[in-house]
């Protein structure tokens, strides 16, 4: 290999990239091998969003894009432009005012160390829009692609189903003052 | 646990991604979904300087069915072909399998075309496009081709591919009249990589006409393995199911699973010997055979597609 070619391998290509984070555009300079995850965590200081295993298996970094739960380290940032982020900050970043899934979690106790919650909220809140009343077995179903460590998962199954219900209790109140009682009771 | 340095490109359309593939196909990768690729990446399994990002090119997310056929453009995410209502009616093997892969999160981005091309003998839709009778659509520069899953799949993780050319679809048969279809796999945890897995197609004379009480007889079956084979391999039982009456079954299992284990050739790793596996899959072909026996109706043509056929699917 000459001096030329190393050089070209050794140099960081990276590109402007425009991106829609819990409906705030960015435009940013990043090199295009940088993962969505750690634009998140270090360019845009949304440190909810935990690094875990980098491979797919945690869902430590579960964000959702388009509404859908993706793996942010497994999507390059680049690769996100053109669709709408949502990490765990837009689902809720007020602990006066936790959004139904956090509270939920509160209420179920529903983790301890906490690392791997952001990414039970980002697939909960998701999954709950989907699918409004689950079964124990749809709920087991839809967190098994996250870890926990600590809980052993019982209060995370029990936050799920609070979850549900305070998505419907929510859904009827909205009901009330604007008709829409068809849709929430889907 | 970071990619080593690379330009992604954005190709908006098709000949565009084929161009830049003439020009970067030997030093790059196709990047989809990425659900297999970025793992290895961040591992740094492999290093290509180039990838040709194709998730904002247009014309390569069709879904559809027409006739015959299941066609599944290279966009096409395994979530969305799991719960589309045609596929599923068409042939209800798609979403049974794509039950298996991994979770739900890498079935958003993952796309199941990109599973075909990653060819992994552990994955399962390599073996159900395999299974079906399906193929690949692909295209370059150079012009355009189709090719059969026994052309495709070389080895494990390596297909017949050129580095120019790209898989636009694929495209998957659906049963016939009298056909019954079912996957089923074994893994140590949800999502993980199944430790043995099976999908099997059952034919039988029952083509929807009246039959009057008659029962039906089966007259074939095949079945396709995940995780105990090296490529997508399928062996026809035809000669031990032929002729039984769907009541049968029983008295032909021993003979299906003994000819099952005698053609898959597992490898043993630190999650289960050989020896282990081969007796799952024999487990799991004799369970999928007596679950597809007994059920009223396993998929079968889209002209009965309004009929709940789902109800085994979730």
């Amino acid at each position: 290999m000459n001096q030329m070619t190393s050089n070209e391998t050794m140099a960081e290509p990276t590109s402007t990239i425009r991106l829609s984070v819990n409906g705030r555009d960015h435009v940013l300079e990043v090199p295009d091998r940088k993962l969505l995850s750690d634009v998140l965590r270090q360019d845009l200081s949304l440190t909810g969003t935990h690094v875990g295993c980098e491979h797919g298996v945690c869902g430590a970094c579960t964000v959702q894009l388009d509404g859908d739960p993706i793996r942010s380290c497994l999507i390059f940032a680049a690769s996100a432009q053109d669709h709408e982020v949502t990490t765990v900050e837009g689902i809720g970043d007020d602990p006066e005012n936790p959004s139904d899934v956090q509270q939920a979690f509160i209420d179920s106790h529903g983790l301890q160390c906490g690392f791997c919650t952001p990414g039970f909220i980002t697939t909960i809140d998701a999954f709950v829009d989907e699918n409004p009343d689950p079964t124990e077995e749809e709920a087991r179903e839809a967190i098994s692609g996250n870890l926990c460590r600590c809980t052993g998962y019982q209060n995370i199954v029990k936050a799920v189903h609070r979850t549900a219900e305070l998505r419907a209790a929510c859904g009827k109140q909205h009901s009330e003052t604007d008709e829409e009682a068809s849709e929430a009771n889907r | 646990m970071k990619p080593s340095p690379l330009r992604i490109h954005r190709p908006k359309t098709i000949e565009e991604i084929l161009e830049l593939l003439s020009v970067h196909g030997t030093s790059g990768k196709i990047i989809a979904g990425g659900q297999s690729l970025v793992p290895v990446l961040n591992m740094r399994l492999a290093a290509p300087r180039n990838l040709i990002d194709i998730t904002s090119a247009a014309g390569l997310d069709e879904l559809e069915v027409v006739g015959d056929e299941i066609r599944v453009g290279a966009l096409v995410s395994h979530r969305r072909l799991e719960r589309d209502p045609a596929t599923t009616s068409a042939n209800p093997i798609l979403a049974d399998a794509l039950r298996h892969v991994a979770h739900p999160a890498i079935r958003n981005r993952g796309t199941t075309v990109g599973s075909i091309a990653h060819a992994d003998p552990n994955g399962e839709m390599p073996m159900i496009l395999a299974l079906t009778g399906g193929w690949v659509e692909v295209r370059s520069v150079r012009g355009a081709r189709s090719l059969t899953t026994e052309s495709l799949n070389v080895g494990p993780l390596e297909t017949c591919l050129e580095p120019d050319e790209l898989i636009t679809s694929a495209v998957f048969p659906a049963l016939r009249p009298g056909q019954r279809a079912g996957f089923d796999e074994l893994a140590r945890r949800s999502g993980d990589y199944g430790l043995a897995g099976v999908g099997m197609i059952l034919s039988t004379d029952d083509n929807g006409v009246d039959r009057a009480g008659a029962e039906a007889t089966i007259t074939g079956l095949k079945a396709g393995f995940v995780s105990v084979t090296d490529i997508p391999d399928i062996i026809e039982l035809d000669e031990f199911v032929a002729g039984t009456p769907l009541s049968q079954v029983s008295t032909i299992l021993d003979d299906v699973i003994s000819a099952i284990k005698g053609f898959i050739d597992p490898g043993g790793d630190i999650h289960a010997s050989a020896d282990y596996r081969r007796h799952l899959t024999g487990v799991i072909a004799g369970r999928l055979l007596k679950r597809l026996s007994r059920q009223r109706d396993g998929g079968g043509s889209p002209a009965g597609g309004s009929e709940m056929r789902q109800e085994g699917a979730r």
